[in-house]
């Protein structure tokens, strides 16, 4: 399965989830938020929801700014 | 000073009337240090993409100004259209838990960074009709401020100067013909180089400051941050206290009476 993350293309070989995602990519616990094709997906979802095949996904958190 | 001499927006009080950005600090300790200093309680984040696979274990500048602590102020920075800074405000407030304050900002050209009011007009109408509240930046024009208090914004933040410029108030009697216009508060957003520009803003009588390069480009970040909570302090003091008019010849503050002649 293949899908874009924050612009990138990204190859799995198996159907998840998208907290498995945010496992797999090191970002379990983290404070980010996620939308798939420019939709929210709330954090209370993230267990449900499952990742399909060229999904347009966004992971994002706070950095410094001004 | 009194403690009633507080600064509300959108119903919470804070005791700062100094609010500042996280970004352009050396590493997040220095982040961390400057924050701190300043006794800011209101602080500015940027949303962007994470690094996948990348720095798993890198600190999270929300480890650093956690949201227990601070309030935190998401902005719409480097968005230049109305589309764009919606949904980073709606991405903002799902990072966040619900939290609908945000900053919104949205730029018209990044040699000025100015910025682009139709946009901003435009993204106001949306934000305000999903529920967020908006402190809004925008330039020093008072029927523009106006306008972007009417449609309910529960800050208006003109800029002082160009973003990162240090320039200080270009454009006192603008800032102060918005101040007197308005019924939210007016916050200097932008432009102030240093403790005295800081001060000048709030002598005006605006109701605080937003910085952010003023105290992360200083040599000493940490240092200018305090320096920065005293200007604000001295300049809200001195704008309560109400200064002397201006006259063109000498007073003299000794009396006349009893000189030995």
């Amino acid at each position: 399965m293949q899908v874009l993350i924050n612009g990138e293309s990204h190859q799995f070989d198996n159907d998840m989830t998208i907290s498995a995602l945010l496992q797999q990519s090191g970002l379990a616990g983290k404070r980010v938020a996620v939308e798939v094709n420019e939709t929210i997906v709330p954090k209370s979802q993230h267990a449900e929801t499952r990742v399909s095949e060229g999904d347009k996904i966004e992971i994002i958190h706070a950095i410094g700014g001004g | 000073m009194s403690n009633k001499d507080e600064l509300v927006i959108a119903g919470k009080t804070y005791q700062s009337r100094l609010l500042v950005g996280s970004g352009k600090y050396k590493d997040l300790e220095e982040t961390r240090l400057a924050t701190e200093a300043s006794e800011a309680e209101i602080i500015t984040v940027a949303i962007r993409r994470t690094n996948i696979g990348q720095n798993a274990n890198e600190p999270n500048l929300l480890d650093v100004v956690p949201p227990e602590k601070y309030t935190i102020l998401p902005n719409t920075a480097g968005c230049f259209n109305a589309k764009d800074a919606v949904r980073t405000c709606q991405l903002a407030r799902e990072l966040l838990d619900g939290h609908n304050l945000v900053k919104l900002e949205v730029l018209a050209d990044q040699k000025t960074l100015f910025p682009h009011i139709l946009e901003t007009l435009k993204a106001t109408e949306t934000l305000v009709a999903e529920g967020f509240d908006i402190m809004v930046y925008t330039n020093d024009d008072p029927i523009i401020a106006k306008q972007l208090e009417d449609m309910g914004c529960v800050a208006v933040m003109p800029l002082a100067a160009p973003i990162g410029s240090g320039l200080g108030i270009r454009n006192p009697y603008n800032i102060l013909e918005i101040i007197e216009n308005a019924t939210v508060p007016i916050i200097v957003d932008a432009g102030v180089g240093t403790a005295s520009d800081a001060a000048i803003a709030m002598e005006l009588g605006c109701d605080g400051v937003l910085m952010n390069t003023a105290i992360a480009a200083a040599q000493d970040p940490v240092l200018m941050a305090s320096a920065m909570k005293k200007g604000i302090q001295a300049g809200r003091e001195a704008f309560l206290a109400g200064r002397m008019p201006k006259k063109r010849y000498a007073s003299a503050s000794s009396p006349i009476e009893g000189l030995i002649t």
